[in-house]
């Protein structure tokens, strides 16, 4: 039966610098300089709830620092909230973290590999810590090597791997006890395009066979092909959720066309607000307005008439069509790259 | 509890040793063995030390031998799969609470330590050859001190290894290991400080004390000791204390 994920008001503040692979904190920590809280306080969660039904694909999308990292941390059993509670399926994750163990399949961002025994050995073992038959956890090893294409390489230490061949191989790791739920942290950072789309076509095969999926990422692409609904996590909390085309739908006009001008005017802005097809003109820093539109590059040509009449002088002009990423610039006033 | 999960991360132990088995062969018995040659042999020989001194000297060995094996069977990976690569997550994530996987080490180490002492009784007797006066009166307080001493020297290791960072590792063996061989009344009898005595007092805080009077008691017990009680109750101790420790350590390791 699918499992399904649920979080309640999770709160975790590191004491210290977060583990490795748990990017949320390294970024907030620049925040909190100068700020009230003594030095090795860093926040990365501030009370994020989150409910992913059984059997779906699940995103959480946000940059560096936004506290994905730090939520699967929490949700498998490596990181402790601070206060709110975690739930896979019925259990508690921090009640009952044994139940929980046996549910999930983790896919760490950076591999963890164990780097004492060869590839084919490392999925062995794994299916012997869960228990799985000798015969069942040999046959299910080779086929899941044949899957992610290591079979030639199945007999050797994984300390001399390609970046890419760990990252396979980490995945293949978790889904040797076939758990009901599968956690992928940034899954195909670091892979060529061709491994992403087989890494693509294997998440979409697992959840056909009914089980859930949640990835965490910052790649707007990946986010749109694989994920049924996305939460968008900044700063440790949720500032959207929905489908994508839903939440697509939410940016005013879906077009933003980023605007630098030399010098600008307040009375250009209202100028921009009145072209048609423009839904909301926002200042952006520095020297530059954000304009959201129904329309792309039809406006250019008023835009620079419009620029050249008020004496302010066009710069920089990028327009960009529907995207996660647009959704993600309305909702925080910043890029998901910067 | 979750026996299958134990067993199967006690064999993934093993198969790494049998996989590093002569490098973990000359890490254990090449440095004890070259010192029973040294001392054993070429200075009781050319008559510097007396031929007594070989009985004196196996206990100290076997004792120091089992120690370090333990502590470093645990130390060591734990140390390196806690670093960056997180190497002991797959472990972590396996289906068991994490207090167990500390023991599981624990046990891992045990084992190492108890082969280490067994196998360098007969090598070190045959490098030392004729003149060692070797006893077991008692065999039942010999297993149980030779177990104690494994125990101290596994637990020993899952203090330091979730102690201390990879950069710090120089540091434990000039700040830790070092003293803790000189001053563990390895090569001499506890009895032999009694010229010193404050630093005789001040050695009694060393286990490994313990652990070399303990097999000086029942394996050469012509000479003098520290009474065995006090061993049993010296290496209890701080096999409880060092077990504590490592625990809280590990799970500070394992958990943010």
């Amino acid at each position: 039966m699918p499992v399904g994920i649920r979080t309640q008001e999770l709160c975790k503040t590191y004491n210290s610098a977060p583990p490795l692979g748990t990017a949320g904190g390294f970024v907030a920590r620049a925040d909190a300089k100068g700020s009230k809280q003594p030095k090795n306080q860093i926040p990365a969660l501030d009370g994020l709830s989150l409910e992913v039904q059984p059997g779906e694909i699940f995103g959480l999308l946000g940059p560096n620092g936004a506290g994905k990292s730090t939520t699967v941390g929490v949700l498998t059993t490596r990181v402790r909230p601070t206060s709110g509670v975690a739930w896979i399926g019925e259990h508690d994750v921090w009640k009952e973290p044994t139940k929980v163990k046996h549910l999930i399949g983790v896919v760490p961002q950076r591999p963890n590999l164990d780097f004492s025994l060869t590839a084919r050995e490392i999925l062995v073992f794994h299916g012997a810590y869960f228990g799985i038959a000798s015969r069942v956890r040999n046959e299910r090893a080779d086929g899941l090597l044949e899957k992610f294409k290591l079979t030639e390489r199945g007999n050797q230490m994984v300390r001399g791997f390609s970046g890419g061949m760990m990252q396979r191989l980490s995945i293949a790791r978790a889904m040797m006890h076939d758990p009901q739920v599968l956690f992928l942290d940034e899954p195909s950072a670091g892979l060529d395009p061709q491994t992403r789309i087989l890494l693509w076509e294997i998440i979409r095969e697992y959840h056909q066979a009914g089980k859930t999926v949640l990835l965490t990422t910052h790649n707007m692409e990946e986010a749109d092909a694989l994920c049924q609904r996305l939460a968008i996590v900044d700063h440790g909390h949720r500032i959207a959720l929905g489908t994508p085309a839903e939440l697509k739908a939410t940016i005013p006009g879906g077009f933003v066309l980023r605007l630098r001008f030399g010098n600008q005017t307040p009375e250009l802005l209202k100028k921009l607000e009145g072209l048609s097809g423009v839904r909301e003109v926002r200042p952006a820093e520095p020297a530059g307005v954000d304009v959201y539109a129904d329309r792309g590059g039809s406006l250019i040509s008023e835009i620079a008439n419009l620029a050249v009449g008020s004496g302010a002088e066009l710069s920089d002009v990028h327009i960009s069509e529907p995207s996660l990423e647009n959704l993600f610039l309305h909702h925080t006033g910043r890029s998901l790259r910067d | 509890m979750n026996w299958k999960t134990f067993g199967a991360m006690l064999a993934r132990d093993a198969h790494v040793a049998r996989r590093n088995a002569i490098q973990l062969v000359l890490q254990t018995f090449l440095q004890p063995l070259l010192f029973v040659f040294v001392f054993g042999k070429v200075m009781v020989s050319s008559g510097f030390l007396p031929e007594a001194y070989k009985s004196l000297l196996l206990p100290g060995i076997i004792s120091i031998s089992m120690v370090f094996t333990g502590i470093w069977a645990v130390a060591m990976p734990l140390i390196a799969e806690f670093q960056w690569t997180r190497e002991i997550e797959d472990r972590l994530l396996a289906p068991i609470s994490v207090g167990w996987i500390a023991i599981e080490k624990v046990i891992a180490g045990m084992i190492q330590a108890l082969i280490a002492g067994l196998v360098v009784i007969p090598m070190a007797w045959l490098v030392l050859g004729r003149g060692v006066q070797i006893s077991l009166g008692s065999p039942g307080t010999f297993a149980l001190i030779i177990l104690l001493i494994a125990t101290f020297s596994a637990c020993g290791g899952l203090a330091l290894g979730c102690t201390i960072n990879q950069q710090h590792i120089g540091l434990m063996f000039g700040m830790v290991i070092t003293p803790m061989i000189f001053f563990g009344c390895t090569y001499y009898p506890w009895s032999a400080l009694k010229t010193f005595p404050i630093l005789q007092k001040a050695v009694l805080i060393n286990p490994l004390v313990y652990a070399s009077e303990g097999m000086r008691a029942t394996l050469a017990p012509q000479f003098s000791h520290l009474p065995v009680a006090a061993v049993l109750g010296a290496l209890l101790f701080f096999d409880i204390l060092l077990l504590v420790v490592g625990l809280q350590q590990f799970e500070k390791k394992a958990v943010s």
